[in-house]
């Protein structure tokens, strides 16, 4: 269609416009972390290390840090063995009830966060096990499964049956062939995949508020638990760059992998 | 590794072989290994915790006959599903939450039909590949760093906002729909983007041929065509601001959404806080079956 030159410009400076909105907020968080003054108030005044020092010293932040990733890693990969063995399931066999466990698969990331998180709180409850790092695990695993699913049901989807079928008639066996035809094709889609359920895991709050024991303080939780001290905010503002950092990194990586954007919607 | 050498002499011996040969031959048994371990772990997980969370609604506390202890009642009863019905303030903040929730999704869609249009019809191809990174990437970047910013932009008392524009919503609903807007704003954008991709150059050439101008071919061809589209991006939008607590508690002043109330009665009576956490779940059983029926999930 016809679109005229003035309202291309329009369209372009419209774009443009809205990334800067995108990202001046992260930004001014890591413009914030260097600043002499102790309070958020624009405009930003001189710089300084001392806050990153600060805080490289401080106990609470880093116990967080272990905590977050010791939960991400976990749950991400216990996500992907789910996630990978759904996506065969449900890619390669046609069976009765298909669309529903696809359905059960996507609501823990549809249904509300705070819904999941009370709903496993309570059947946590009701079981009668107590809440730790466990619990959050098995939380977090449950809403990466469907971004591993995702990623790799994608793959699976493009990849032509005909390769598997050329292998085991060349006399592989499913093994084999999963060895030396599938695995090598998926290998990325599989990093990818894990790498988003890692972020997803690492940046969440609201299914954690719920399902982590008490006292285990994830990163996102130390920040929130701190922002309305002002006596803390140099401090926050440098965790929240690491906690920026640290999840754009695995997406940065995972969009590498992936083709276009097939991981970008899949929270 | 194409070098692997089959042994014919072996061909029928070996126990993986033998095993192979059954998962072969055996396609329901494939299907239940693959889909044994997932499947268990949704379902007894999650499913069993959604279960367990309906029956607790189903509970309630009544004042001990001494009335200094509250006693839970355990035989089922719709009397939380009353309480929220009948007491006006939940009402209220259920309808704050929804007309939040359409305002986020209404705000997301105008902003991103744009975007989205000069991204996938517009811009160069490398500007384009460059664009979808550029849009993806915020979404994982720390959800309450990105309150917390919104936070110090906000504040009335020296924010970024008030400082160079002179004006502020300030820490209230207007502050938190903003916030969430912002936050949820590349859901949209990246469905719309795909649906955009999808639609044929020549369906709008074909239009521009029949006469229509730019805003006749978008609202006539390409609206209709994105609404899949459309309708997956405001899933997103939509299901996101109604179960959430934490943005109303960090810009929202003393706004409180569902999520607030849900979080605040949660240690205090469970059984009404999983009563009122129904009603995010209902609104958005009831939007992903019409989604799914308009073909909408396959986009997720």
């Amino acid at each position: 269609m016809y679109v005229s030159r003035a309202a291309r410009y329009l369209l372009a400076g419209f774009t443009a416009l809205v990334l800067v909105v995108l990202y001046f907020p992260i930004l001014y968080i890591a413009r914030l972390s260097i600043n002499k003054a102790r309070s958020y108030a624009w405009p930003p005044q001189g710089f300084t290390l001392e806050w990153w020092r600060a805080a490289a010293h401080a106990s609470g932040p880093r116990d967080a840090l272990f905590r977050s990733l010791e939960t991400a890693l976990l749950a991400s990969a216990i996500a992907l063995v789910l996630g990978t063995l759904a996506s065969f399931a449900l890619t390669r066999h046609h069976f009765f009830g298909r669309n529903a466990v696809s359905f059960i698969a996507v609501l823990p990331i549809a249904l509300p966060g705070i819904v999941t998180g009370i709903a496993l709180n309570s059947g946590y409850h009701r079981v009668g096990i107590n809440l730790s790092l466990f619990t959050l695990v098995v939380a977090h695993a449950t809403f990466c499964i469907v971004i591993v699913y995702n990623n790799v049901a994608a793959r699976l989807r493009r990849l032509s049956p005909s390769l598997e079928e050329a292998s085991a008639d060349l006399g592989a066996d499913v093994f084999q062939t999963f060895g030396y035809i599938t695995f090598p094709l998926m290998r990325s889609a599989l990093l990818a995949g894990a790498l988003l359920a890692f972020a997803l895991s690492f940046d969440e709050i609201v299914v954690t508020t719920f399902t982590a024991g008490a006292g285990f303080e994830t990163l996102p939780l130390w920040i929130f638990n701190n922002m309305f001290r002002p006596n803390n905010l140099p401090l926050v503002n440098v965790v929240a760059t690491v906690v920026v950092v640290l999840s754009i990194i695995p997406v940065y990586l995972a969009q590498r992998l992936s083709d276009g954007a097939a991981g970008a919607s899949g929270r | 590794m194409a070098t692997t050498t089959i042994d014919p002499v072996n061909e029928r011996g070996g126990f993986r072989r033998r095993i192979s040969r059954v998962l072969y031959q055996r396609p329901r048994l494939r299907l239940a290994l693959l889909l044994g371990g997932p499947l268990t772990w949704l379902v007894v997980a999650y499913l069993g915790s959604l279960v367990a969370l309906l029956v607790t609604s189903l509970y309630h506390y009544q004042d001990d006959p001494t009335g200094l202890v509250q006693r839970l009642v355990t035989s089922p009863s719709a009397t939380n599903y009353q309480r929220v019905l009948n007491t006006d303030v939940y009402r209220t903040v259920a309808f704050r939450t929804i007309g939040a929730a359409l305002s986020v999704t209404v705000i997301d869609l105008l902003i991103a039909l744009p975007v989205a249009f000069y991204m996938a019809k517009l811009a160069r191809p490398w500007v384009r590949r460059a664009l979808v990174v550029a849009v993806t990437m915020p979404l994982w970047a720390g959800y309450l760093v990105k309150g917390y910013a919104w936070r110090a932009m906000l504040d009335p008392a020296g924010g970024v906002l008030h400082e160079v524009f002179g004006h502020s919503p300030g820490f209230g609903v207007s502050g938190t729909v903003v916030t969430l807007s912002y936050l949820w704003l590349p859901y949209m954008v990246i469905p719309i983007y795909a649906g955009l991709e999808r639609l044929p150059n020549s369906l709008l050439e074909a239009s521009t041929d029949l006469g229509a101008k730019a805003g006749r071919t978008f609202v006539r061809i390409v609206l209709p065509q994105l609404r899949p589209s459309i309708v997956a991006g405001s899933i997103f939008t939509f299901a996101l601001t109604l179960g959430d607590f934490y943005m109303a508690q960090i810009v929202g002043g003393t706004t409180q959404f569902i999520g607030n109330v849900v979080y605040r009665e949660f240690s205090a009576n469970l059984p009404f806080a999983a009563a009122y956490a129904t009603l995010p779940i209902l609104i958005m059983v009831v939007y992903l079956a019409g989604a799914r029926s308009s073909g909408a999930l396959e986009e997720l």
